[in-house]
C-alpha cells in the first residue's frame, strides 16, 4: 500500500466519521410522535395544544421529525384515553408524548406501548409506570412557593385557599404543598378553602358563597385559572382586597396590571407554561436520536413578579396563559441537569 | 327469497353486520390492526364494556334502568385494586356485598313502586361517593391473578375474543334457553300474567338486580386487571355505554326483549367505533357527535325494519 492511498483511506475515514456525526441529529427524521391529550376545555390546554403546533411544525417543516400530530381524547376519561394510546400503538407511531387523565389508571395501556417498543414520555399530567419517561411538574412546591412568598410580605392572618377540581391529583399535591408551606411558617390560618375547578366563574361563585361566613383574609393561595374570579368576588363584597396569588391568566395579568397602576397592588403570579409540551417533543426526540435520558426530568415554574408584569402581559395572548416555547437545547438542558 | 330475508331475520342480523362493516373499515383504514396483536389491542378494553353491558340488559329485561353502573364499576375497580389486593377475603366479602346491595335496589325498586331512574341515580354518586372513600387518590395495584388472566395471550386467537364469545354463550345459553331464564325474562314482558301463574316478581327483580350487580362487579375486575390499577372516575362512562350496547344489540326498552349475543356486539361495536374514528384522524370535537352518529344510523336502520315487519 503506498504512501499516499493510505493518507486518502485516513481521509475518508475521516469523512466517513464527520458525516456520521452529523447525521447522529438527523437520526430521528423517519421517526413519527404523537400526542395523546386527556383534556382540551380550558386556556392552558388550548395553549398547550397551539404550542406543539407551532414548535413540532417546523420541527416536521425542517425534517427533524416525520410526523408529529396532536390526539385529544373527546372527554376527560381514563378508559377512553387507554384506548386512544392502544391506537396510537396500532397507528405506528414510535413516540408517544402523554398528558394523563390518571397518573395510574392509564399504566396497562403504557406498559403495552412500551412493550410494543413505542418509547412514551409523559408530562404534567404523568403515569407512574416505570418504563415511562416522566417530565413532572412539582406542584407541591409551587403551593409551598405561595405560601413562602405571603409569607415574606404579611406578617401573618387568615388565608383563604381557592382549590382545583376534586380528586385530581395536581388538586392534592398544591394543597399539600400550601398545607405545609403554612406549617413551616407558622404565620398563617386557613380561615376557608373552596373548589374553584381552575376556572374564573366557579371561583367567583364559590367564593361569594363563602365570603360572608369569614374573618378578614390577609391572602388568597390559588391554582391557577381562579385569582380573577376570587378578585372580583371580593371587589363585589366590599372587603379590602388580600394579596392574591396569581396563576398567569391573561384576564389574571391584565387585573393585577390595572390594580397596580391604580393603586400599586403587588402580588406574584406563579404557574407551568403550556409549552411544557414542546419540551416533551424535544425529549422524545432525544430518546429516539439514542440519547441517554433520564426517566425523571423537573420542569421548571414560569414565574411573574412585580418587575417582569408588564412584559409577560405584553407577550401573552388575550384568553391564553403566560407561556414560553421550549427549544432543543432547552431540553438538553434539562436533561444534562437531571443526569447530575 | 323474501321468506330468507324476513324482517326478524335481518333484524337480528343487523348487529354483526354493522360490526362487520366497521371491522372492515378498520382493517382498510389501518392494515396493523389484522393481525393477532392488532386485535388484542383493538379489542382488550371492549371486555369490561361487554361485561357492564350485559349487568344492564338484566336490568332492562325487566322494565328498568340502571343510571348508576358507571359509579358501580369503578367502585368495584377501586375495591378490587385495594381490599382484593391487600386482604382478598375482606375484598370479596365486600364484593359479594356490593351485590347484595344491588339486588336489595330491586326489591325497593319492586315493592315501593319507584321509579328506577331516580334510584339508580341517587345510587350513582353513593357509588362515586364510596369509590373516593376507598381510593382517595388513584392508585391501587390489580391482584396479579386478575392482571395475567386479562393479558393471557393463548394460541391463534386474541383474549378478548375468547372472552366475548363466551360471555355472550354463557349468558345466552342462561337467559334465552333455560326454563329459569324464561321466566326471568318473562317478568319484562308481562309481569301480571306471571304473577297470576304463581311467580313471585319481587324474586326476579332481586334476581334480575343481583346478576346486574354480579356482572358489574365482573366488569370492574376485568378493567383493573387492565388498567393495572384504578381511579374512582374510572369508569363513568360506561353507564352510557352499556344502555347504548343493549340498544344497538338489538334490545328494547321495554317487554323483556334482550339478546345476550347482540348486547357483547354492540357493546364491542361502541368501542370499535372509537377506534374507528381516531384512525379517521377526525377532530376530537366531532368525535362524541360522529359516535351518536353511529348509533343513530344503526337504530333508524332498526326502525326501518321494523316497519316493514309492522306491514308484514
Amino acid at each position: 500500500m503506498t504512501n499516499s492511498t493510505r493518507t486518502s483511506l485516513l481521509a475518508t475515514v475521516a469523512v466517513l466519521a464527520a458525516l456520521a456525526g452529523q447525521s447522529a441529529l438527523a437520526d430521528t427524521s423517519g421517526k413519527r410522535i404523537a400526542l395523546s391529550n386527556n383534556y382540551a376545555g380550558n386556556s392552558w390546554r388550548q395553549a398547550m395544544l397551539r404550542s406543539w403546533e407551532k414548535v413540532t411544525g417546523a420541527a416536521v417543516a425542517d425534517g427533524t421529525v416525520a410526523a408529529a400530530d396532536a390526539f385529544t381524547t373527546a372527554e376527560n376519561q381514563v378508559t377512553e384515553q387507554a384506548a386512544q394510546i392502544q391506537n396510537l400503538i396500532l397507528q405506528g407511531y414510535d413516540a408517544i408524548v402523554l398528558n394523563a387523565a390518571s397518573p395510574e389508571g392509564l399504566n396497562g395501556a403504557v406498559k403495552e406501548a412500551c412493550d410494543a417498543g413505542v418509547t412514551v414520555v409523559s408530562f404534567d399530567g404523568i403515569v407512574t409506570e416505570p418504563c415511562a419517561w416522566r417530565i413532572a411538574v412539582d406542584f407541591k412546591q409551587m403551593g409551598k412557593d405561595e405560601v413562602l412568598y405571603l409569607a415574606e410580605r404579611l406578617d401573618g392572618g387568615n388565608l383563604l385557599e381557592i382549590r382545583g377540581l376534586a380528586g385530581v391529583f395536581v388538586d392534592d399535591a398544591i394543597s399539600a404543598g400550601i398545607h405545609e408551606g403554612v406549617a413551616e411558617t407558622g404565620k398563617f390560618e386557613i380561615a376557608g378553602s373552596v373548589h374553584g375547578n381552575w376556572a374564573q366563574d366557579v371561583s367567583q361563585k364559590a367564593v361569594a358563597g363563602i365570603l360572608p361566613s369569614l374573618p378578614d383574609i390577609v391572602g388568597v393561595v390559588t391554582q391557577g385559572g381562579d385569582g380573577y374570579g376570587t378578585a372580583q368576588a371580593f371587589a363585589a363584597s366590599g372587603r379590602e382586597m388580600p394579596i392574591i396569588v396569581m396563576g398567569n391568566r391573561h384576564d389574571e395579568l391584565t387585573w393585577w396590571k390595572e390594580q397596580k397602576d391604580a393603586n400599586g397592588y403587588e402580588t406574584m403570579s406563579v404557574s407551568i407554561a403550556p409549552g411544557v409540551s414542546t419540551l416533551a417533543f424535544w425529549v422524545a426526540q432525544q430518546i429516539l436520536d439514542g440519547a441517554d435520558v433520564p426517566k425523571d426530568l423537573t420542569v421548571p415554574f414560569l414565574r411573574i413578579d412585580q418587575d417582569t408584569l408588564d412584559e409577560s402581559l405584553a407577550n401573552t395572548e388575550p384568553g391564553g396563559v403566560a407561556n414560553v416555547e421550549y427549544s432543543l437545547e432547552d431540553a438538553q438542558e434539562v436533561i444534562k441537569a437531571a443526569g447530575m | 327469497m323474501s321468506a330468507l330475508l324476513s324482517p326478524r331475520l335481518l333484524r337480528s342480523l343487523l348487529p354483526p353486520l354493522s360490526l362487520a362493516a366497521l371491522l372492515i373499515a378498520i382493517f382498510w383504514l389501518q392494515p396493523r390492526t389484522m393481525s393477532y396483536f392488532g386485535l388484542n389491542l383493538l379489542l382488550n378494553l371492549a371486555v369490561p364494556i361487554a361485561l357492564a353491558t350485559i349487568a344492564q340488559m338484566f336490568i332492562l329485561c325487566v322494565n328498568e334502568l340502571d343510571l348508576s353502573l358507571g359509579g358501580f364499576v369503578s367502585l368495584v375497580a377501586c375495591v378490587t385494586a385495594t381490599w382484593v389486593h391487600d386482604t382478598p377475603l375482606l375484598g370479596f366479602a365486600a364484593l359479594v356485598g356490593l351485590i347484595a346491595v344491588y339486588a336489595a335496589l330491586g326489591a325497593l325498586i319492586h315493592l315501593r313502586n319507584l321509579p328506577s331512574i331516580v334510584v339508580t341515580l341517587g345510587m350513582s354518586f353513593v357509588w362515586l361517593g364510596l369509590a373516593v372513600l376507598v381510593l382517595p387518590t388513584p392508585g391501587g395495584k390489580a391482584p396479579e391473578y386478575i392482571r395475567s388472566l386479562m393479558t393471557l395471550k393463548p394460541f391463534f386467537v386474541p383474549m378478548p375474543i375468547i372472552a366475548s364469545v363466551l360471555i355472550a354463550g354463557l349468558v345466552h345459553l342462561f337467559l334465552m334457553r333455560s326454563a329459569l331464564g324464561t321466566v326471568l325474562r318473562g317478568a319484562g314482558g308481562n309481569a301480571k300474567s306471571l304473577e297470576r301463574a304463581g311467580w313471585s316478581i319481587l324474586r326476579i327483580k332481586m334476581t334480575m338486580f343481583a346478576l346486574a350487580g354480579f356482572f358489574g362487579v365482573l366488569s370492574g375486575m376485568a378493567l383493573v386487571g387492565l388498567t393495572t390499577s384504578a381511579d374512582a372516575n374510572i369508569a363513568l362512562r360506561y353507564t352510557l355505554l352499556s344502555i347504548a350496547g343493549v340498544i344497538l344489540g338489538g334490545g328494547e326498552f321495554v317487554g323483556g326483549r334482550v339478546s345476550p349475543i347482540g348486547a357483547v356486539i354492540g357493546a364491542v361495536t361502541l368501542a370499535l367505533a372509537g377506534s374507528f374514528l381516531s384512525f379517521l384522524r377526525l377532530n376530537p370535537d366531532w368525535q362524541i357527535g360522529a359516535q351518536g352518529a353511529i348509533l343513530i344510523i344503526v337504530l333508524a336502520l332498526r326502525v326501518l325494519i321494523s316497519r316493514t315487519e309492522a306491514k308484514a
